[in-house]
């Protein structure tokens, strides 16, 4: 659907991008969002009593009130501007967690999550003393409530997950994970960089007490993102960042007062354009919905699991998982291989480990290709991988 | 040389490598390297008696460019001295960068003289030359 919105589909008329997983196309109306701010009213935000710099103003802290309602959050104060779902889920490590947690307190995530939600916590190991302990996935690879509890020790004070995972694609029960956590008394850290623009993210029903997600994989632009905090505990979050924009006064004394939240925490000038083209590509997903949009990519799904089912050699690792992922090898053919084929054909997908590179001790594949779909992606695009992957016989001529 | 010939040796060393496969024996250097942005995989072990190349096996994950390249550089490497192969590597390492060098020195590893047009392909056909020249720099 909606294909006309994206000019790169004029201007690379066969592409069939099945790399949304890596980050999603740019709808015309985003980037002309962006264009605008840079052509007609640049300004800095927070900064003039000129007219532009009110419009950024309000065009910039407009974007935090639809994040707010987006995600349902309670306040646009919880709304910070990162510069991506890794920017945001190291300040919670090191901003938070690094004075919050202890020598030998434990940290759950799973080996399905992507380096961003492991590598702080690995380096919080390392200086702290932390423990990071890994939830048990189950035979399809999720995170069940028998395997979370089980997980849980006295020591356990934080689990940190991704909502849908970047390699098998599967979506987290955050309400049951959430509630967990609050009958446990443990912090809640969700990784949404996958979910975001694909299902609905609820802050307050799941009870996540920080969420990180960057714009660039929900049709907005590279370089900005979001950290959701409860209040009482963003407020606690110590920034990680000093300058501008941060602080109320400071002398030569060393006197210093800094900003309420959000403010705080976004020191520097914060990329504005940004910001109001990730407000655009908000309101475009509100547009179509985004129910509407995971029961698309279901569909999707499900019609290229009928296409792909005799294709022989073809494994797929995730058939159950409920998202527009397909994670899948083809025999005799190493991933990056196979991808630079499709690739011939205009096709692309991601071959790898996809920054999860302690998946392959539960998969048993360490490399793999991934087809992730999106809105503007067709049943007939589908068909043609299934055509070029059916016909494979000459992959070593093309990419040879 | 014809790209249908340069083809037909590389998938040959892709689908059948020369000495695939580590043993368990002694006197020989173990390295390990890793391309880091598309994870191939190579475990090399290289036997050297009197600065000459004696023996070289190497197993691991990798795509059919990085797999080729290892199984020609095993086979180009056998029997010569840590000069001559010191040499190999300096001119494939040249001719993969697109400098100036000495074709007459790579003979076989020659059929990667156009590599250049895939630049993310470079590292998979320079892999296995980031291993020999641990295991030189180990001796």
């Amino acid at each position: 659907m909606n294909r006309d919105d994206f000019p790169i589909f004029n201007i690379n008329k066969d592409l069939i991008y099945f790399d949304n997983g890596a980050t999603t196309l740019k709808p015309q109306k985003v980037i002309d969002s962006m264009t605008e701010y840079y052509s007609s009213y640049t300004a800095n935000a927070h900064r003039g009593d000129y007219d532009n710099s009110v419009e950024v103003d309000q065009k910039y802290e407009g974007v935090r009130e639809k994040i707010k309602s987006f995600i349902n959050a309670d306040k646009s104060a919880e709304i910070v501007f990162t510069s991506g779902a890794t920017n945001s889920l190291n300040m919670v490590v090191f901003g938070f967690m690094k004075n919050y947690l202890k020598d030998g307190d434990e940290v759950l995530i799973t080996k399905s999550e992507h380096a961003s939600n492991i590598l702080p916590w690995m380096e919080l190991a390392n200086s702290v003393g932390i423990k990071v302990k890994f939830i048990k996935l189950d035979d399809d690879y999720s995170v069940t409530k028998e395997n979370l509890l089980s997980a849980i020790t006295p020591k356990t004070k934080v689990v940190s997950l991704a909502h849908i995972t970047n390699v098998i694609g599967d979506i987290r029960d955050l309400e049951m994970i959430g509630k967990i956590c609050k009958d446990k008394n443990l912090l809640f850290v969700v990784d949404a960089a996958q979910s975001i623009g694909h299902i609905r993210v609820d802050v307050k029903k799941y009870n996540i007490d920080f969420l990180a997600f960057s714009a660039h994989k929900m049709l907005g632009p590279t370089g900005t993102g979001v950290l959701y905090g409860k209040y009482e505990l963003l407020d606690k979050l110590i920034p990680l960042s000093y300058g501008g924009g941060m602080n109320s006064f400071f002398e030569s004394t060393g006197e210093v007062e800094y900003k309420e939240l959000p403010w705080r925490l976004e020191a520097g000038t914060q990329n504005i354009a940004g910001v109001i083209g990730m407000g655009k590509a908000l309101e475009y997903i509100e547009n179509i919905g985004i129910e509407n949009i995971h029961r698309y990519e279901v569909e999707l799904k499900e019609y290229a699991l009928k296409r792909f089912k005799d294709i022989p050699g073809l494994t797929i690792y995730n058939k159950t998982t409920p998202s527009g992922i397909i994670v899948f090898n083809v025999e005799k053919i190493f991933s990056q291989d196979l991808a630079l084929y499709l690739n011939h054909y205009k096709i692309c997908v991601r071959s790898g480990n996809h920054c999860a590179k302690i998946l392959k001790e539960e998969i048993k594949a360490t490399n793999t290709c991934r087809a992730s779909f999106y809105f503007y992606n067709t049943k007939e695009e589908i068909d043609k991988m299934a055509n070029v992957l059916e016909n494979r016989g000459n992959i070593f001529d093309i990419i040879l | 040389m014809d790209p249908k010939l340069k083809r037909e040796i590389i998938l040959e060393h892709y689908q059948n490598p020369v000495n695939r496969g580590l043993i368990d024996k002694e006197g020989y250097v173990r390295v390990n390297t890793r391309n880091s942005s598309c994870v191939d995989n190579i475990d090399m072990m290289v036997k050297i008696k009197d600065g000459v190349i004696e023996d070289a096996r190497f197993d691991g994950e990798a795509c059919a460019i990085c797999t080729s390249a290892t199984s020609i550089m095993i086979r180009s490497i056998i029997g010569k001295n840590i000069d001559q192969v010191d040499e190999i590597v300096c001119n494939f390492e040249k001719m993969i960068n697109e400098e100036e060098y000495d074709d007459s020195v790579l003979q076989e590893l020659n059929v990667y003289n156009d590599i250049y047009k895939q630049p993310s392909r470079k590292k998979c056909a320079l892999l296995p030359f980031e291993s020999i020249k641990k295991v030189i720099n180990t001796k």
